[in-house]
């Protein structure tokens, strides 16, 4: 069992603060989901796992299996095993997606191995199939002009193709119509197991109920203010954040 | 597929190596009217070939450095330094790589030419400063009529065909460096291929600078008869010096009634190469001449592809993708002259600056008034890796008439810091995210060139974004 521990980690942007001590223990085989309301700092924490260059680290730690990886460039950590599906996934022009994830898991190999063309190709009909994406898909530039929904699909395909240790998936189900949200989330529970440690953050007890987490945690102001099991998100639905918000905390004013 | 990968592994760091090599002629540093007498000696011209030459020279002296619209880079080139002829011995290039002397083969080797040319060349040039070390083409092409030989034997083998065209698309005094190259001119390829005869395999010619301070003037003559098609494919790399060379060639094309000739540039340069290349093609009736262009290295490269539409319905295309280093300048772009009616010309031009590199686009499409049913398009697409890097357009259309057409395009784009963090979040360092971004920015291009071509193109973008990188 691995573990992603996220230790009392604050995070700023210019001198704003966004994280404010937020703590975590993500360890494989388990699926945690963070809810919280818009700002609260989700996806700053997502894209500070993943080592994105804005933000600033200002105390804290974020170890992978006891080792800090704040040092680490985001590329590094991506080939250690994180994997982020963004909210709002970046488009790359020209780049097809079979180019994309080839060139993706050529640089997990070791310096001089090539990889295997029909067993590469072979895997990735395989996942497509499993996220019911059509075959035409693989000559498209990476999420250029795609839906919505095509775009979040296709966070989905390349996590199932990199195999990551550590997910952390935001926001995968907005834009998703009802139909493709059972098989986005069939993919991604396909994808869970003992050797993979999610991070799920929704706005949506919905998704919940199709990939069931472990625990449930509550985000907000860039801190974890509750946690609990899958009935804390149902607690969520009816009653919203108000209980949970820390109106002293606003008036403090960071 | 990975085979040919090795086979091409002209990289810009594979290109940096240098042997020293005895030259028997030199012609000393300085450009003047005993230099042309020095070099028509050696080469056994005739003496119309003198008077042209002396001619020229007049005319490079008169013209003005074009500092008033180009780079002022331009008068950091002391003409008085550099060497303008030198050769090994021998101007009769060798028929066999066995023939070509050990310590000039021996480059070519490592550039991996040979093996090429047993792979997928018709033909092959290799020319090694002033002049053509090799020189051969394949049997059963050369059965066929095709003539490919350097522009010194061809002026005394078949001056009929040779003096009809050359200097013709381009006259001496079109710019102040044809007007160098016509008095100074050595080596470059004549191709002859007669009616109806297709080429099916590409002719290539190598250009390896190995001298410092030196200049290489190669003149290229290619006459494609009636109906006739071939595919020319020219590669040129020098080490790196410490001071600046100089690469001023001058490339005629001439295609006649239904002719196809494609002429196709891979440049590698080392980056203190002022590179100042006039090329233009004649197309006449139905014809089609076109232009890839691909423009890497160089510390200035001055290039704009032209082609002259005289015949109806003639073609004329410019492909062109410049990658503009740290450093670098490369100032390209497209002439399009429209002669005729109903001829078409399309230009598309995609260009990538890096750090402090600068590119610059320049366009000129020429459709007179009394012209009927002409059509230009041209696209010009700018890729910005740095803010520190530049780009400029300055396209100039000039199209009369009511019943022509002209569809222009431009764009600049950046590479923005989420794409770079995205691809990297998915594995890749930010040196193969950038590859992978420019790549995906001339892809459309680059499917357009033979294989070899593209897989060798791709690994220089790599290499030149991983040189980029800190
Ligand atoms: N690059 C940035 N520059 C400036 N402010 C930022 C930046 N990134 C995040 N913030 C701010 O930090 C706060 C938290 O943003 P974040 O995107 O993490 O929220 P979130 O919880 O994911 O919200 P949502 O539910 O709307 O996606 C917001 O107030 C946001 O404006
Ligand atoms: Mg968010």
């Amino acid at each position: 069992m691995k573990h992603l521990k996220i230790d009392n980690l604050h995070v700023s942007i210019g001198d704003r603060e966004i994280l404010r001590g937020l703590s975590l223990d993500l360890p494989t085989g388990q699926v945690h989901a963070i809810m919280g309301p818009n700002g609260s700092g989700k996806s700053t924490l997502a894209k500070v796992i993943a080592g994105h260059p804005d933000y600033t680290v200002t105390s804290g730690d974020i170890l992978f299996d006891g080792e800090s990886i704040l040092e680490m460039e985001p590329d590094a950590r991506a080939r250690k095993g994180i994997f982020l599906a963004f909210q709002y996934p970046s488009e790359i022009p020209g780049v097809t997606i079979a180019n994309f994830l080839r060139a993706a898991l050529q640089a997990r190999l070791p310096e001089g191995e090539e990889l295997e063309a029909t067993e590469y190709y072979a895997k990735l009909y395989e996942k497509m199939d499993l996220l019911e994406m059509p075959r035409t898909f693989t000559s498209r530039a990476v999420n250029e002009g795609f839906s919505g929904g095509e775009k979040k699909r296709c966070e989905i395909l390349q996590m199932a193709m990199l195999q990551p240790t550590f997910a952390l998936l935001d926001e995968t189900d907005s834009g998703l119509d009802i139909d493709a949200l059972k098989i986005v989330s069939h993919g991604v529970n396909s994808l869970r197991g003992p050797e993979t440690g999610m991070l799920v953050i929704t706005h949506y007890q919905r998704l919940l109920n199709y990939i069931v987490p472990d625990f449930v945690h509550v985000m907000v102001n860039g801190r974890i203010v509750e946690s609990g099991t899958k009935e804390l998100a149902l607690k969520l639905e009816a009653e919203g954040y108000d209980w949970a918000t820390e109106p002293e905390a606003e008036a403090v004013g960071v | 597929m990975s085979d040919t990968q090795t086979q091409l592994d002209i990289d810009r760091e594979k290109g940096n190596f240098r042997y020293d090599v005895d030259y028997e002629f030199d012609a000393g540093t300085g450009l003047n009217e005993k230099t042309i007498d020095y070099i028509c000696d050696v080469k056994g011209e005739p003496d119309w070939i003198r008077q042209f030459r002396k001619d020229a020279l007049k005319k490079f002296l008169e013209k003005p450095m074009p500092t008033h619209w180009a780079s002022h880079d331009l008068e950091n080139i002391i003409f008085d330094k550099i060497r303008y002829y030198l050769s090994q011995g021998g101007q009769k290039p060798k028929k066999t790589w066995d023939e070509v002397p050990e310590d000039v083969k021996r480059t070519f080797e490592r550039l991996g030419i040979p093996e090429q040319e047993r792979k997928f060349l018709a033909g092959v040039e290799a020319q090694f400063d002033s002049e053509a070390a090799y020189s051969n083409i394949k049997e059963a092409v050369g059965k066929q009529g095709v003539i490919f030989m350097g522009s010194t034997d061809a002026l005394k083998e078949h001056p009929e065909i040779f003096r009809k065209w050359f200097g013709k698309v381009i006259p001496t005094g079109d710019n102040k460096f044809s007007a160098l190259n016509s008095a100074a001119f050595s080596g470059g390829s004549f191709i002859y291929v007669p009616p109806g005869v297709k080429v099916s395999h590409p002719l290539q010619a190598y250009f390896r600078i190995n001298a410092e301070n030196f200049g290489q003037f190669e003149r290229t003559l290619i006459i494609a008869d009636e109906g006739a098609e071939v595919t020319y494919m020219e590669g040129c790399t020098a080490p790196k010096f410490d001071t600046a060379t100089l690469h001023s060639a001058v490339v005629e094309l001439v295609a006649l009634k239904g002719a196809k000739i494609q002429y196709i540039t891979v440049q590698n340069w080392s980056n203190n190469v002022f590179n100042l290349v006039t090329k233009r093609g004649l197309a006449m009736e139905d014809a089609e001449v076109k232009w890839i262009d691909c423009n890497i290295g160089s510390r200035l490269t001055m290039k704009y592809p032209g082609v002259v539409m005289k015949g109806r319905r003639a073609r004329g295309e410019v492909i062109s993708i410049a990658l503009a280093g740290d450093g670098q300048h490369q100032d390209t772009g497209a002439k399009m002259v429209h002669a005729a009616d109903e001829t078409t010309s399309n230009i598309v031009s995609k260009s990538i600056s890096v750090g402090t590199g600068r590119a610059t686009y320049r366009g000129l499409v020429k459709i007179p008034r009394h012209l009927k049913g002409c059509k230009n398009n041209t696209e010009c697409d700018a890729l910005l890796i740095n803010t520190s890097s530049r780009t400029d357009t300055y396209p100039a259309i000039s199209v009369r008439g009511t019943g022509n057409a002209c569809q222009h395009e431009a764009s600049v784009s950046q590479v923005s810091s989420e794409q770079i963090f995205y691809m990297q979040q998915r594995g890749l360092t930010e040196a193969q995210a950038m590859s992978l971004s420019v790549n995906g920015f001339v892809n459309d291009l680059v499917r357009q060139f033979p294989m070899e071509y593209s897989v060798e193109l791709k690994r220089l973008i790599d290499l030149e974004m991983e040189g980029s990188v800190g």
